[in-house]
Parts: structure tokens; C-alpha cells; sequence
């Protein structure tokens, strides 16, 4: 087994390994649970590992292809045939760059919930679930094919679901999961609908082979608008946000940081399909101005929900909406800018941010969810009326939490800077209000983080709670988040060059991504 | 117009489900609408790969060889299977949320909100 | 070293400014007198009012921005009529956007 061997397989081992391991685990649960969770974290490592080598060779410049079922992996078109017939994974450079994330935060919530969840009962099932969503990412960010993106869309939100509804001895447990599944999977009913109208009429599914053959008809503006409304919905793009909260606050904190990234994915599939689908078929005024609108309303509406909460998750989960707003904000103007002779300035810069946000957004947020799961741990409640003074007794949780807060109100020298910076000084290009706008966000975010900070953390120390720090299980998950922020935050400038920059490119880029399968 | 009197059942389909999604509030009912779209979806994608006058794709001893689509009655079984699980799911949380809450009123289900 | 279109940004000089300010904070504060020390000057004014202890003494998170919720009132007033929580509501906003983008799309967009 060498290391070309291991790269050509990788995207398909990426999916399989821990899809394999999701259904040993209820077995080797029976045997041992010590064992059990020596074998999730084994295969959680595995897949960071693999994930960076196969994204370190993409990011050089190598977009992979991998043909399933087929004896040579990288012919997409079977040998009688004049299109891709079997299922296409395609690894580019934002496929590699989401794929990092996810196996990221997928490592540190999983060696968060060794101890976390420790004394709940169906821990197997648990780790199963999360291992199904980390596959649910992984696939929907590789594949090339739609309806694959389908299946792999329903594998997370099932996964996702089950898991929000993990302490089904709380009411309010089952009641967000069941509303974020009603929503989601109206919204993949009609990510499939849209599909099949895609299919009935290019009798195509292979996204690269539809994407050279697209002529924007009314049936395709239709699956357009579909995939646009379903997408922004399951990223959480107001006014479709509302299950965001639901769900986020009453999921173990392990899986919140989880499904930050699955919102993302979402994020991702909005992006793949608005540019590498559509592209510049598409009339990219109008669809740029709607996902742009949908960033501005996100990131104030959600900003300004936040302030006045007293549940200390559903602050975050208004956060992370608003968060998600930037990336809409910067995208978007990308897509806006492409064509026009801005581009090259300023579009490329507008999406680079925004693709860099995401990223950073992945590592803060998932570290103050996990922050927030920690008081909950100790304090046994979310209410923030309720805490004080709990930096007495937890020192690097207040730490974390600080560099945490720093980071999403845009405070240098961290990384959420970075990647605003990038959005202020390039969306001001389409309109100075965008970049206004931005600013003044981030100034409320800083300003409710500064409220959760002093209602949690100062003052006189709680009577009732015990003493001392968190498990160590749980402050190394927050620490391999931390590292990755401060290391995100200092070098901004290598990060961008070799990391985002060809994420940014792939998605520019539609001609590429189409040849890569299709060929010439 | 006869070929296209599925497209229709589908858009009714459709529309019905969404209809009960949106106005009824027993939760058990949601489920039952979202169950309805997914009919109409599917129906949808295997009209689509509709012959007339032909047989299912299996090569071995066909009589003709005028086959209806293959690929999206493999997309419309994949379709069902994930929506059985769907609703498995939703029923087992109706169910838990009747015993926390004694109610299946959807007005009534809501300690998250705000 | 980060380059944006009108600049650059890089942390590293960013932190050693911030070293070399923090430096001339200390030094200017080294010219002060250091006889200065108790009195009145010292404890906190709240308004000539007795200070409660300083060990019991928290503000809840509930208190905190009340005025900026009070200027505020009517879009706060709004958001929480809309963010009503039943799941049909939920599902009428996703239905909402879809038509609305089926207008923007198809009809205003064709240019």
C-alpha cells in the first residue's frame, strides 16, 4: 500500500471508512466500550489524516476524480458510452477545503464526547450517528453526481435529527428535532424534484456532464429557485432560520459544533450548484443580488435576535446565523461581480473571504459551542441569568471562550479578522452599505459576547456548583479548535495563498471543473 | 395531454402535501403531508422514465426492445427506502413529544420559540 | 502577510506594534506619582449611593442591554411575533421565500 495507491482511493476511502465503522460500532458497543471508543477515534484521526493528505495534493493543483465501481478509477466515461453513466466522486479544491473542516470539527466533538456524554445512556448509537454524519458531509462535499448529493443530504439530516433528539428525556430535545426534520426534509423533497426535472430534461445526473450542456430554460429556473430555497434554508439563511435556534440549542453541545458544519455543507451545495452547475449560464445579477440580500438580512436580523437571548446556546445559534451572513455576503458578491471585469479585483477577493469565513466560523463557533457545553456540563443549565463567576473555578474554559468571542467579533490578531477584512474591503465595490453593514455586525456581535462573558464568567462564584475544570477529553477537543484559530489567526497570509485561494479558484472556475470529468 | 395526466397528479400531489404541512397542526397529519409530497415526487420520477408500450429494463429474454428507463426507477426506489426511514423517525418523535407534552397540537408544542 | 485590494495585514508586525504601544503605556505611566494611593479617589461612585458588597455584587444577563431592547421595542416587537415557534409557520416562511424567489427569477429576471 503506497502513497500513490492511497491517493488515487482516497475520496472513496474517505466515505467508506467511517461509513464501515459507524455499523461496527453497536457491535464492538456489546463487546467493549472502551474499545468502542478507542475504534471511533482511530477512524476520526484516519480520516483527518487521509483528509489532509488528499488536500494537500489538491490545493497543488491535482483536482481527483474517482469513477465508483469502475476498474480504473479515474475514466469517468465508460468505454461504450458518451457520458458519465456510473456515480462520479470529484475532489476540487473546495471539496478538499470543506472536507477539512468537517473532518476537523468531526475530531474535536467526537474526543469532546468521550466525556461528555459519558454518563447518557446509547452511547453506541451515538457514535454511530455521528460517524453517519460525518459521512453525510464528506459525501455530499466529493460527489459529483446529483442525486448522490441527494442521498447523502437525507444520510445527515437523519443522522442530524437522531442525534438533536439524543436526550429524548427532555421534551424540548424531541420537539427542535422534530421541527428541523420537518423542514429538512420538505427542503430535500424538493432538492429531489428539482433534480428531476434537471433529469427529464438532459436525461443527465453527473453535475459536470449537466453543467456543459445547461441552457437556463424556464424548467431549469425553476430547479433553480428549488435549490436556491432549499439550500439557503437548510444553511440558515433568514427568514428561513427558525429551526437554527430549535436545533441548535437542544442538541448535545458535541453535535451543535457538528451541525455548524452541516449548515455549511449546505453552504457548499448552494455554491456548487449556483456556480459549477449553473454558472454562467445563469443571469448572475439577479441570483447574486438574491443571495447577497440573503446575507444582509442574515447577518443583522440574526445579530440582533442574539442580543437580547438569556439561553446561552440560542445567543450562539443566532450568532451562527448571522455568521453564515457573511459568507452569503461575500460569495455572493462574487457571484454578482463574475463576468464583469471586477472580477479579478475585487470578486475574487469577495469570495475568498467568504470562503475563508467559513472555515473560521467552523472552528470558533464549534469551540464556544463546545465552551457553552462545558458550563452546561458543570452548571447543569443554559439559562445565563442563572451563572456567575464561573472563571473561579473553570480557568481554561474562560480562556477558550475569550479567544473564542475574540475571534468571531472580528479582534485582531485572530482569525475571524482576517477573513472580514477580506469582506469589508472588497464588498464595498458593489455598494459602501454592504461593508457598513458588516462593520456594524460585528460591532453587536462583540457587544453580546461581551454580555455572555460578563454574565457567565464574572463575578462572585456560584455557591452550588462543584469545583474544577471540565474532563480532559473535553478541553482537548476545545484545544485542537483553539490551536487552529490562533495558527488561522497569525499566518492569515500563507492560509489564504495555499488553502483558500484554491478553494475560491475551483468554484470560480466552472471550465475546469466540467473538464475534469468530462475531458476537453 | 393523456401522457401528461401523471405530471398533473403530481403537481396535485404536491400541493396537497404541502397544504397539510402548512394548515393542519396535528403533528401526526405533518407527517402524513410530508409522506403525500414524497408520493408526488416520486411518481413524479418515475413518469419520467416512462415508455409507452415498452417492458421493464431486464435484457435477459425480452420481448421487445423498447425498455422504460432504468435510472430513475433505481433513483425512485433509492427515494422510498430514505423516505420510510424519514417517517419512522418523525412517527417515534410524535410519539415522544405526546408523552412530554400530552398533546399533538403543534400550537401547543412550543418551549422553543423567540 | 494577507493582501487585500486596498492594503495589506499581517498579525505578526500588528503584535509587535501593539508590544511597542503597550511599552510607551508603561513607561508614561512610570511618570506618574506614586505617593497616589487610597481616599475617596479610589473607591467606586455609583451616584453617592452606599456600594453593596463588591463580593455579592453581579449584574444578570437579563439586565444587561436593556436599553438598547427598550429603544428598540417595535422591530423587537416584530421579531417576537414572528418567531412564534409552532412548525406549520416554519414551513408557510420556507414556502413564502420559494414564491417570492419564483417571482424574482423568473419573471423580473428575464432581462
Amino acid at each position: 500500500m503506497n502513497m500513490n495507491w492511497l491517493l488515487t482511493h482516497s475520496p472513496a476511502l474517505l466515505i467508506a471508512i467511517p461509513l464501515l465503522a459507524a455499523f461496527l460500532t453497536p457491535l464492538i458497543d456489546r463487546l467493549s466500550k472502551r474499545a468502542r471508543n478507542v475504534l471511533v477515534l482511530i477512524v476520526l484521526i484516519t480520516v483527518e489524516v487521509v483528509m489532509i493528505v488528499l488536500a494537500w495534493d489538491v490545493f497543488t493543483g491535482n483536482t481527483h476524480i474517482y469513477t465508483m465501481g469502475a476498474s480504473n478509477p479515474t475514466a469517468t466515461i465508460p468505454v461504450q458510452a458518451a457520458i458519465p453513466i456510473r456515480i462520479v466522486l470529484e475532489v476540487d479544491g473546495l471539496s478538499a477545503f470543506m472536507g477539512l473542516i468537517s473532518a476537523t470539527v468531526s475530531l474535536a466533538a467526537g474526543l469532546y464526547s468521550l466525556a461528555f456524554v459519558r454518563r447518557e445512556t446509547g452511547q453506541g448509537r451515538y457514535y454511530t450517528l455521528l460517524l453517519l454524519m460525518l459521512v453525510g458531509m464528506l459525501g455530499m462535499e466529493f460527489t459529483g453526481d446529483l442525486f448522490n448529493l441527494f442521498v447523502f443530504l437525507e444520510i445527515l439530516s437523519i443522522a442530524s435529527a437522531a442525534l438533536i433528539a439524543y436526550r429524548f428525556y427532555r421534551g424540548d430535545a424531541v420537539e427542535g428535532a422534530f421541527k428541523y426534520f420537518v423542514i429538512s426534509s420538505l427542503g430535500a423533497l424538493m432538492v429531489l424534484f428539482a433534480i428531476g426535472l434537471l433529469y427529464g430534461q438532459y436525461d443527465l445526473l453527473n453535475m459536470a456532464a449537466l453543467a456543459k450542456v445547461m441552457k437556463y430554460t424556464m424548467l431549469d429556473k425553476i430547479a433553480l429557485v428549488l435549490f436556491i430555497a432549499a439550500f439557503a434554508m437548510k444553511c440558515g439563511a433568514i427568514p428561513m432560520h427558525m429551526w437554527v435556534p430549535d436545533s441548535y440549542t437542544v442538541a448535545p453541545a458535541s453535535i451543535t459544533a457538528m451541525l455548524v458544519v452541516a449548515s455549511q455543507v449546505s453552504l457548499y451545495a448552494l455554491f456548487r450548484i449556483c456556480f459549477s452547475l449553473y454558472g454562467l449560464t445563469l443571469d448572475v445579477t439577479t441570483v447574486g443580488i438574491i443571495i447577497i440580500s440573503l446575507g444582509l438580512l442574515s447577518m443583522f436580523v440574526g445579530v440582533t435576535m442574539a442580543l437580547p437571548q438569556k439561553d446561552i446556546k440560542r445567543l450562539m445559534s443566532y450568532h451562527a446565523i448571522s455568521q453564515t451572513g457573511y459568507m452569503l455576503l461575500g460569495v455572493g458578491v462574487g457571484l454578482y461581480l463574475i463576468g464583469k471585469p471586477e472580477f479579478s479585483t475585487y470578486g475574487v477577493v469577495a469570495m475568498e473571504g467568504g470562503i475563508f469565513h467559513i472555515f473560521n466560523h467552523a472552528l470558533y463557533k464549534g469551540l464556544l459551542f463546545l465552551t457553552a457545553g462545558a458550563i452546561f456540563y458543570k452548571v447543569k443549565t443554559r439559562n445565563l441569568n442563572e451563572m456567575r463567576g464561573l472563571a473561579h473555578s473553570m480557568k481554561f474554559t474562560a480562556i477558550f471562550f475569550m479567544i473564542g468571542a475574540f475571534a468571531i467579533a472580528g479582534i485582531p490578531p485572530f482569525n475571524g479578522f482576517a477573513s472580514k477584512l477580506l469582506i469589508y474591503e472588497s464588498v464595498y465595490c458593489v455598494s459602501p452599505i454592504l461593508s457598513i453593514i458588516a462593520m456594524l455586525v460585528s460591532i453587536i456581535t462583540l457587544a453580546s459576547f461581551v454580555k455572555v462573558f460578563h454574565s457567565a464568567f464574572m463575578g462572585p462564584p456560584m455557591r452550588n456548583t462543584k469545583e474544577g475544570e471540565v474532563p480532559k477529553s473535553m478541553l482537548i477537543g476545545m484545544v485542537i479548535l483553539t490551536v487552529g484559530i490562533i495558527l488561522f489567526g497569525l499566518f492569515p497570509g500563507w492560509v489564504v495563498d495555499h488553502i483558500v485561494h484554491p478553494a475560491a479558484q475551483a468554484l470560480a472556475d466552472q471550465a475546469a471543473y466540467i473538464q475534469a470529468v468530462i475531458g476537453g | 395531454m393523456i401522457y401528461n395526466i401523471p405530471f398533473i397528479v403530481v403537481v396535485l400531489l404536491i400541493i396537497v402535501g404541502l397544504a397539510t404541512v402548512v394548515f393542519k397542526r396535528n403533528l401526526i397529519k405533518i407527517v402524513i403531508g410530508i409522506t403525500i409530497i414524497e408520493s408526488g415526487v416520486n411518481l413524479f420520477l418515475i413518469t419520467l422514465g416512462y415508455r409507452e408500450n415498452s417492458v421493464a429494463p431486464i435484457y435477459t429474454f425480452a420481448p421487445s426492445t423498447k425498455m422504460v428507463l432504468p435510472v430513475p426507477q433505481a433513483l425512485t426506489l433509492t427515494s422510498i427506502v430514505i423516505g420510510v426511514a424519514v417517517m419512522a423517525l418523525m412517527l417515534s418523535f410524535a410519539i415522544r413529544i405526546y408523552q412530554h407534552y400530552g398533546t399533538l397540537d403543534s400550537r401547543k408544542i412550543r418551549r422553543l420559540r423567540e | 502577510m494577507l493582501h487585500t485590494p486596498s492594503g495589506y495585514w499581517d498579525p505578526l508586525l500588528w503584535i509587535l506594534a501593539l508590544i511597542v504601544a503597550i511599552l510607551i503605556a508603561y513607561i508614561i505611566r512610570g511618570f506618574g506619582r506614586k505617593d497616589y494611593k487610597g481616599g475617596e479617589q479610589s473607591k467606586p461612585f455609583l451616584s453617592g449611593m452606599d456600594i453593596p458588597d463588591e463580593k455579592e455584587l453581579h449584574i444578570r444577563a437579563g439586565n444587561i442591554y436593556w436599553g438598547f431592547m427598550e429603544g428598540l421595542e417595535g422591530y423587537y416587537d416584530i421579531m417576537k411575533k414572528i418567531h412564534t415557534g409552532v412548525v406549520n409557520d416554519y414551513v408557510a416562511w420556507f414556502l413564502g421565500v420559494s414564491a417570492l424567489l419564483f417571482i424574482v427569477i423568473l419573471i423580473v429576471g428575464v432581462t
